[in-house]
């Protein structure tokens, strides 16, 4: 998560104090994700040092120091804004390696794997789901910020499905001879 | 008791060598007011134990009981009254007949059960209107939205005073905020004292119930423990991780 490039969003509406940014960039995200004053002072540092933002004082920790965007500032906050986030490499999912994993380990029933990352998973789900019964009380960076959860858990529990789909289908052909080809394969990523 | 209880229901189809057992022993019990979701692929079972909860087909083995009453007790009028009357089913392709309008679809279950039609179209008016539907009343399906259509059959499965709710992927086609739009009017309804069992391969469906229970192979193998409260999301954020 771009700190940084949150801070810029918020100062292009006008001058801001540093502890006003640290309650508006909670606001702005539903207070899902909170945020260490700390943090924010340290980032309006280094913002004002690559010349992004400036401040009326010195730059610190004095909080009665205004920050305002700079000419650069917007330019590079427009551009992030348009840049592709980089999704070429596939992450290390821990959730995946833990299946791949249990596939060889003797004495596992994967399905039973599957299952308890499903369940928790869902869980999950109904706790950020809870949140939108109330669609009154939902405001809208909340709203996005509950439905952008809930996508990413949803496509962990379709890929858990598809696997236990694939593994089903698997138990009932003959075995692959080890290592099994998808082991041996090499995914070639563009990066 | 619980509203609907299901004892160690069995379905076996076909014999022999063709013999399928479509659901195994299953146990579901759904109090009055609760939302129980059945999560599971296609082919598992859930279509099947939904049937026989709503007393469209009969359990090879075992027993259901709706509202107290063991449905093994019932004629086949017995049975057919107590869907007119306490069930309501919402499908996944809605269901609901061309030839009338949203509110003579939603009457005519009221009327099949011996309802005069002036008493049954006050009811309709009344569940389309608490579906924020009344205004297209007069409509035909056709002449309506796949969300519309979708309330007017959810309309049909609550009106009058039906107590549970039987619903097949009821968000269907729709997208995803006319899905979040027809789970908030189920909750609505369990709100009332409606028991509702959905049955979904969509976990972000299944995500609006009080309690998932997992399906594989026609029998249940887990079920979600009732979640803790949503304020636990905001102090457990990513950022404190």
């Amino acid at each position: 998560m771009s700190v940084r490039h949150a801070l810029l969003a918020l100062l292009s509406e006008g001058p801001k104090y540093g502890l006003q940014l640290r309650q508006e960039f909670e606001a702005s995200t539903g207070d899902v994700w909170p945020l260490n004053i700390g943090q924010v002072y340290t980032t309006l540092q280094r913002l004002e040092r690559d010349g992004l933002v400036e401040s009326d004082g010195s730059a610190g920790e004095r909080p009665q120091n205004a920050f305002r965007i700079t000419r650069a500032g917007e330019q590079e906050l427009t551009a992030w804004l348009r840049a592709p986030t980089d999704m070429t490499a596939p992450p290390r999912d821990e959730l995946v390696i833990k299946i791949l994993s249990a596939l060889r380990v003797p004495g596992v029933d994967v399905q039973d794997v599957v299952q308890a990352h499903r369940r928790y998973l869902v869980e999950l789900m109904q706790q950020w789901t809870r949140l939108k019964e109330d669609e009154a009380e939902f405001d809208l960076s909340l709203a996005l910020v509950v439905d952008a959860e809930l996508f990413r858990l949803d496509s962990l529990v379709r890929w858990l499905d598809s696997a236990s789909g694939r593994l089903k289908r698997a138990s009932v052909e003959p075995p692959a001879k080890s290592p099994a080809p998808l082991f041996r394969r090499r995914l070639v990523v563009r990066r | 008791m619980s509203f609907l209880e299901l004892r160690k229901v069995s379905k076996r189809y076909g014999e022999g060598g063709a013999e399928v057992l479509a659901v195994r022993e299953v146990d579901l019990s759904v109090e009055a007011g609760e939302l129980v979701a059945v999560m599971g692929p296609s082919g598992s079972g859930k279509s099947t134990l939904l049937s026989i909860a709503g007393t469209l087909e009969d359990p090879t083995s075992g027993e259901v009981s709706v509202g107290g009453a063991p449905v093994s007790a019932m004629s086949r009028n017995e049975k057919a009254r107590l869907r007119r009357r306490s069930i309501g089913f919402v499908f996944q392709d809605f269901n609901l007949l061309a030839g009338l309008t949203a509110a003579e679809n939603v009457s005519l279950p009221l009327e099949l059960d011996g309802t005069p039609a002036k008493k049954a179209r006050v009811a309709a008016m009344t569940a389309l209107a608490s579906l924020d539907i009344a205004e297209r009343a007069s409509h035909y399906p056709d002449q309506l939205s796949g969300g519309e259509r979708q309330r007017v059959a959810i309309a049909r499965a609550i009106v009058g005073n039906r107590r549970l709710l039987l619903a097949d992927e009821p968000s269907g086609a729709l997208d995803s905020l006319n899905g979040d739009a027809v789970m908030r009017l189920i909750l609505a309804a369990c709100k009332r004292g409606v028991a509702a069992v959905i049955v979904t391969h969509d976990a972000q469906l299944a995500s609006w119930a009080d309690k998932v229970v997992f399906i594989r192979d026609g029998q249940v193998v887990d079920q979600t423990v009732p979640p803790p409260s949503p304020e636990s999301l905001l102090a457990q954020s990513p950022a404190k991780r």
